[in-house]
């Protein structure tokens, strides 16, 4: 069933090395003991997703991918590893449930073997063709037709990501700031407290995001 | 003549079970987070595979809104590992085991 159709040679090529890139990448993130390294991995895995992005005619989303993926994601994974300073090496002998890797190898494989018998047994992508418009539709560039279903079929989904968007920075500011003095005063005992000399009660999204780059300094020097 | 959407879906699979190997067997919380974003761009790989088979838009929206998802679920993830990470200096998973601050 996989031979049925021949594709040509630069096709061919450019799925090959994507392919490539994108596994080596994956198992490069499960078995790197450095944190910094898995990141670094995951590059190379979401660039090779994004060549075949451009491969499979969705130019936006290759883009956005690397946009978003490598250029914000990865970044931000980067500077969480780095501020908690946690790229020392991880134990990976250590196995503190026996049995569990084996079991989880064996269970994965199961899964993945099953994935692919279904595929192969059955039809790989069944149901009607161009419901939410063709990706064709009279000729126009991908970015146009993608648009043009975001802010009609989909708009109201998109104005709830946008919602979902703000709630996630206000929820990350307020999880990530420290602690002010009375907050911290009946929780454990070894809490940093003292810094901000005027220590001003201001409400939490302004102070973290106006005094978000101090912390850091003291965290790394400790 | 393109690549065949089989092919891509049987890569997708691949990247998936990878990512959900990592997801089981790592103990370290970021690279767990690293391995959840390999599992969601399988979905996607597999989303715009479907999207050119069926000659439908809808899956390169799909993919569209996964991205921002994904965007905001590393956010707050990163936030709550950095709220733990201020408590208890350790990134493991087995560590976690009580809610209590």
């Amino acid at each position: 069933m996989l031979g049925a159709v021949h594709p040509t040679i630069p096709d061919s090529l450019t799925f090959a090395v994507s392919a490539a890139v994108i596994l080596s990448g994956a198992i490069g993130v499960i078995v790197s003991r450095n944190a910094v390294h898995a990141a670094l991995s995951l590059v190379a895995t979401l660039f090779g997703v994004a060549v075949l992005f451009i491969e499979e005619q969705a130019d936006f989303l290759a883009v956005v991918q690397i946009i978003v993926y490598a250029g914000a994601i990865v970044v931000l994974f980067l500077f969480v590893i780095m501020f908690l300073g946690v790229d020392r090496r991880e134990n990976v002998a250590d196995e503190p449930l026996r049995g569990q890797r084996p079991m989880a190898l064996l269970l994965v494989a199961i899964a993945l073997g099953g994935v692919v018998a279904l595929g192969v047994s059955a039809h790989w992508a069944t149901g009607a063709r161009a419901v939410a418009g063709s990706t064709t539709a009279g000729h126009h560039p991908n970015v146009y037709v993608l648009g043009k279903s975001v802010f009609t079929t989909y708009l109201f989904a998109f104005e709830a990501t946008a919602a979902l968007l703000v709630i996630a920075v206000v929820g990350a500011v307020v999880l990530a700031r420290r602690p002010r003095m009375d907050e911290a005063a009946g929780l454990t005992g070894d809490e940093p407290v003292a810094d901000e000399p005027d220590g001003d009660p201001a409400d939490p999204v302004a102070e973290s995001g106006a005094g978000d780059g101090s912390p850091t300094h003291e965290e790394v020097s400790r | 003549m393109s690549i065949p959407g089989q092919w891509y879906l049987i890569l997708a699979a691949a990247l998936f079970t990878i990512g959900a190997l990592g997801l089981l067997i790592r103990r370290n919380v970021l690279v767990m987070f690293m391995c959840i974003e390999l599992m969601l761009n399988a979905a996607n790989l597999s989303f715009v595979t479907f999207s050119r088979m069926l000659g439908d838009i809808g899956g390169q929206v799909v993919v569209f809104f996964v991205l921002v998802v994904a965007a905001a679920e590393v956010v707050v993830g990163l936030g709550i590992v950095v709220a733990i990470f201020r408590r208890r200096a350790n990134a493991s998973a087995d560590d976690l085991h009580v809610l209590k601050g």
